[in-house]
């Protein structure tokens, strides 16, 4: 049944302007084998396997199936040539059903271009049965969880007679459970004889489940690794030198507590409790972390306490002082610092210099403006004290904040935030598509925050982080809290609360800490769960 | 008509419905809101006032038959007080019971406000027949009428249907029925052939369309604004030619003959229904068969598959394979020609020769029923024809003289549209690429 098909990639090249993507890019991808494409955001991971799928035509190289050159004008080349693809963001229909997502491009079809759903419905079954998938033809494809959208992209592949299946970042959007449940996917399609080319940075789950590495930086190929290589040295490859991978941290001297939420919930426009019934408090000199799967109600969480939200109820105050019903501006004054989590989007004004983007939110005050003028002169000189401390690495302070990298773009944006004196400090998702060596030091900058006596806030969704960075944990599942428990619990206990099952009903808290005794001894149910703390 | 289910960003995990998600707590539904209660309960004491107390004690008579029938209905006799305080009690026990709803934390059902604007208007008409000169109006002639009206909107709105579905807006749709109006009538004028005009109007609308395409899928020009200025284009082109090239020489290049009505016999004979589905001019009976076709085609076949999917998620479907931005030109140029045969229902049905501005906005109220259909044929088909039947009623009721200023009346196609559209039926999705050029990577 099985036909076992090579693939090599020979000497890809792919620029995009003078920007050089792909740089002579080799890679063999042997019959039967999981294959991981080890880099950092950046890399040029997803490039080249666009190229691989027929999305980008390579500027140079060329792309050998079985050792037979072949070229591709456009995905249903390579679909035709077995080549499946899982993209990091799916490509799924949300208003279709599953049937009709699997269908689409490739429709059965009976007279006259009539559709034949029936034998695609057959197929997902035998598909999902073969898998144990459960997946029904017949839903919506927006009424699923993000775990089982991803099982509509790999029958979609499959359906089509994938042999080789790539799969883009596919644990980025996973609870760690979901991501477990990936990898045995995983290990099954290869001893079914797909062979899988698994993108990822995360190093854990590579060397869980790879059979060879590639490493990738800086659009080259700089060698192959064992998975059963040391973890430092993947890190020190993919990163092109040694990084420290913990971050060692003095212990939390938590003062009085500052910051409190109450009974915060939050209403969208549908009419969802995106936020539902949270409370929680920080302390001086403490960082929490708020972990859970993306789209747990974290981005309404913090648009509330900016001032963001428009139909939110309960409670947030600091130092004392009702946040909700501020406009941002007077939210802003009371001493908050954010770092948002798309820095694209809300961080920056990306055609603005550096210079002015370090003073977004103080354009207005002495020493930067006087009356109705502002001061470049003091603007510029700000910029190179901080470009300085944050060792931004721009062309110049007047350069256009667009332009940078990714970590430099994202120091300009907690430069900023950090460079008045702050009262509470959020941070939503603050290594977000940075490169490993300016996670670290952007890591540092939170703790000395904490550490100067300020509550800090993190949202982050990857779990790694969180563990690192926390003092106190609180995971949220579907806008309420699932609990909040001390750092150094576990990883699996996390992974369940993040799928919304509370601590004390699978495993004992290794060590209740003094904040998380409320939340082990007095919450019974799910729905309980997030109200006391 | 289905409430709008609420649709989390793609990528975001959802709340599984499989899951053991039956406590109430997990389950978060919309609120009920006070907007339709209240709404009802304004329009039911405005039908009280107006339509029950302010009514004059006259009867008002509906002819139900036309003389061609098989066999004779009696006309519909109302006493427009007496019709007008029954409704309006009625209409206000419907809002009462939306009320009680909206108190145990219920949203109105869907019947409930269908039924509501049913009744409104009938007891609307009611009150403006029974207030005429001559209280009596030929509910068969009005409906028919209705649907006459209807004919270059709803072909308007299939055109918007299959541009939007495939995620280019189209507000050409206006130009597009003009250009077909003008080829229409100075093709037919020439050739002395009404056929040949009318496939020359689908070939105009198309051109007009494939200019939209070029410039929105290929140069990224934004659509809205390519849109307006090809209204403004045509409008000014064909007015343009009118002025110098047909009045200079009515008879040879506006003078086409027109499409004749064709009955078919027995069918048209039937009351109420005949007139409308069978005694049908060439163009009336395209629509139905376009309304079916599109509608088939978009949900039934493999290529309205590949329509939704390219005007829904483009990416999606280019990584399977199918060729986004020549889908879009091809539906686009569909679109316009499908536009253009509706415009030459002006030139070669409704009047016999073209003049300036001919489709008199009526590309604009096709949008709006378009979004008022939500963006499906059929829908946009009774959405049309609503707007034609709001058209219509102000034409008889100006013509048989009423109390209502004849401008107020003018304005109802207008208010009904605006009503429509600012969400009377609930808030509407489009196709969420719609608009959005696609570049790949």
């Amino acid at each position: 049944m099985v036909r076992v098909l090579k693939l090599e990639l020979r000497g890809i090249t792919k620029r995009f302007g003078t920007l050089l993507a792909n740089d002579h890019i080799d890679v063999v991808v042997e019959p039967g084998q999981i294959h991981c494409l080890l880099g950092e955001n950046g890399a040029g991971k997803s490039t080249l396997m666009n190229v691989l799928y027929g999305l980008y035509e390579p500027s140079e190289g060329e792309i050998l199936i079985d050792g037979k050159a072949v070229s591709f004008r456009g995905p249903g080349d390579a679909m035709a040539a077995g080549i499946g693809m899982v993209h990091q963001h799916f490509m799924l229909v949300p208003v279709f059903t599953v049937a009709e997502n699997v269908a689409l491009g490739a429709e059965p079809t009976k007279a006259a271009g009539f559709l034949n759903l029936d034998e695609t419905r057959r197929r997902i079954k035998e598909i999902s049965d073969q898998y144990g998938f459960d997946v029904d033809p017949d839903a919506l494809v927006e009424d699923l969880p993000v775990g089982v959208q991803q099982r509509v992209e790999i029958i979609k592949a499959l359906v089509r007679n994938a042999k080789v299946l790539i799969l883009d970042e596919p644990t980025a959007v996973l609870t760690p459970q979901e991501t477990d449940e990936l990898l045995d996917i995983m290990r099954q399609l290869k001893s079914g004889g797909t062979s899988i080319v698994f993108i990822s940075h995360k190093l854990r789950e590579v060397k869980e489940v790879s059979d060879t590495i590639t490493v990738i930086r800086r659009g080259k190929v700089v060698g192959e690794a064992s998975p059963t290589a040391p973890t430092a040295e993947l890190a020190s490859m993919m990163v092109g030198r040694a990084v420290s991978l913990n971050l060692d941290k003095a212990p939390a001297q938590p003062k009085e507590k500052t910051f409190e939420v109450r009974d915060l919930t939050v209403i969208a426009p549908s009419g969802h409790h995106v936020v539902d019934g949270l409370s929680f408090d920080i302390a001086r000199g403490e960082i929490v972390a708020v972990a859970g799967v993306q789209g747990n109600g974290q981005t309404e969480l913090t648009e509330a306490i900016l001032g963001l939200q428009d139909r939110v109820s309960g409670s947030i105050t600091l130092d004392g002082k009702e946040l909700l019903g501020r406009s941002v501006k007077e939210v802003l004054n009371a001493g908050v610092g954010f770092v948002p989590e798309d820095r694209k989007v809300d961080g920056l004004v990306g055609t603005f210099s550096v210079a002015e983007n370090l003073v977004l939110d103080l354009y207005d005050k002495p020493p930067f403006a006087k009356g109705i003028s502002m001061s470049p002169a003091k603007i510029l000189e700000n910029a190179k004290a901080r470009i300085g401390e944050f060792d931004v690495r721009t062309p110049s302070a007047v350069a256009a904040a667009g332009t940078l990298s990714g970590g430099n773009q994202q120091k300009v944006v907690m430069a900023r935030e950090l460079s008045r004196p702050l009262r509470l400090f959020i941070a939503s998702q603050p290594t977000r598509g940075v490169d490993v060596g300016s996670i670290e030091f952007l890591h540092r900058r939170i703790v000395a925050e904490r550490d100067q006596g300020t509550p800090v806030m993190i949202i982050s969704t990857e779990l790694d982080e969180v563990m690192e960075l926390a003092d106190r944990i609180a995971v949220i599942y579907k806008g309420k809290l699932v609990g909040i428990v001390p750092a150094g619990t576990g990883r699996d206990v996390l992974g369940l609360m993040m799928a919304g099952i509370p601590p004390e009903e699978h495993t004992p808290v290794p060590q209740p800490g003094p904040a998380s005794t409320a939340a082990a001894t007095s919450s019974t149910s799910d729905a309980e769960g997030g109200d006391h703390v | 008509m289905s409430t709008t289910v609420s649709s989390p960003r793609p990528g975001k995990p959802q709340p599984d419905s499989t899951a053991s998600d039956t406590g109430p707590a997990t389950i978060s539904t919309k609120p009920v809101t006070w907007r339709t209660p209240v709404l009802l309960t304004f329009f039911g004491l405005i039908a009280l006032v107006f339509f029950g107390l302010l009514a004059p004690n006259q009867t008002a008579s509906f002819g139900i038959s036309t003389g061609e029938d098989f066999f004779q209905l009696p006309a519909l006799q109302v006493n427009a007080f007496a019709g007008g305080i029954v409704l309006s009690v009625l209409l206000l026990g419907l809002a009462g019971y939306a009320v009680y709803l909206k108190t145990k934390g219920r949203p109105a059902p869907g019947w409930l406000t269908v039924t509501f604007i049913v009744l409104f208007v009938a007891a609307f008409l009611i009150w403006v027949v029974g207030g005429a000169r001559t209280p009596n109006i030929s509910l068969a002639g009005l409906i028919a009428g209705s649907v006459t009206l209807a004919v270059p909107l709803v072909f308007g709105s299939l055109s918007g249907v299959l541009c939007e579905r495939v995620g280019v807006v189209n507000i050409a749709i206006e130009g597009q029925l003009l250009g077909g109006a003008f080829t229409a009538a100075i093709v037919a004028s020439m050739t002395q052939n009404p056929f040949i005009g009318l496939a020359a109007a689908a070939v105009a609308g198309a051109v007009v369309s494939m200019v939209l395409a070029l410039f929105s899928i290929k140069y990224l020009v934004n659509q809205i604004i390519v849109g307006v200025v090809l209204n403004v284009l045509v409008s000014g082109v064909t007015g343009f030619l009118f002025s110098t090239v047909m009045q200079a020489n009515k008879a040879q290049f506006n003078s086409p003959p027109g499409l004749d009505i064709i009955e078919i016999p027995v069918l048209s004979s039937i009351p109420i229904v005949g007139p409308i589905l069978f005694r049908q001019s060439l163009v009336g009976y395209l629509m139905y068969i376009a309304v079916l076709v599109v509608w088939v085609g978009l949900f039934k076949t493999r290529w309205g598959l590949r329509v939704r999917a390219v005007g829904e998620h483009p990416q999606a479907a280019d990584t399977l394979g199918i060729n986004v931005n020549a889908t879009r030109f091809w539906n686009v140029t569909l679109g316009g020609a499908v536009a253009g045969i509706g415009g030459s229902f002006f030139t070669l049905v409704a009047i016999d020769s073209f003049t300036k501005e001919i489709s008199g906005g009526r590309g604009f109220i096709a949008l709006a029923a378009l979004i008022f259909g939500r963006w499906n044929p059929i829908g946009a088909f009774f959405a049309a024809l609503l707007f034609g039947f709001a058209d219509n009623l102000q034409s008889i009721v100006t013509i048989i003289g009423t109390p209502v200023p004849s401008q107020f009346m003018a304005m109802l196609p207008y208010l009904v549209t605006v009503l429509a559209v600012a969400g009377l039926v609930g808030r509407s999705r489009g196709p969420a690429a719609s608009g959005i050029p696609y570049v790949k990577g």
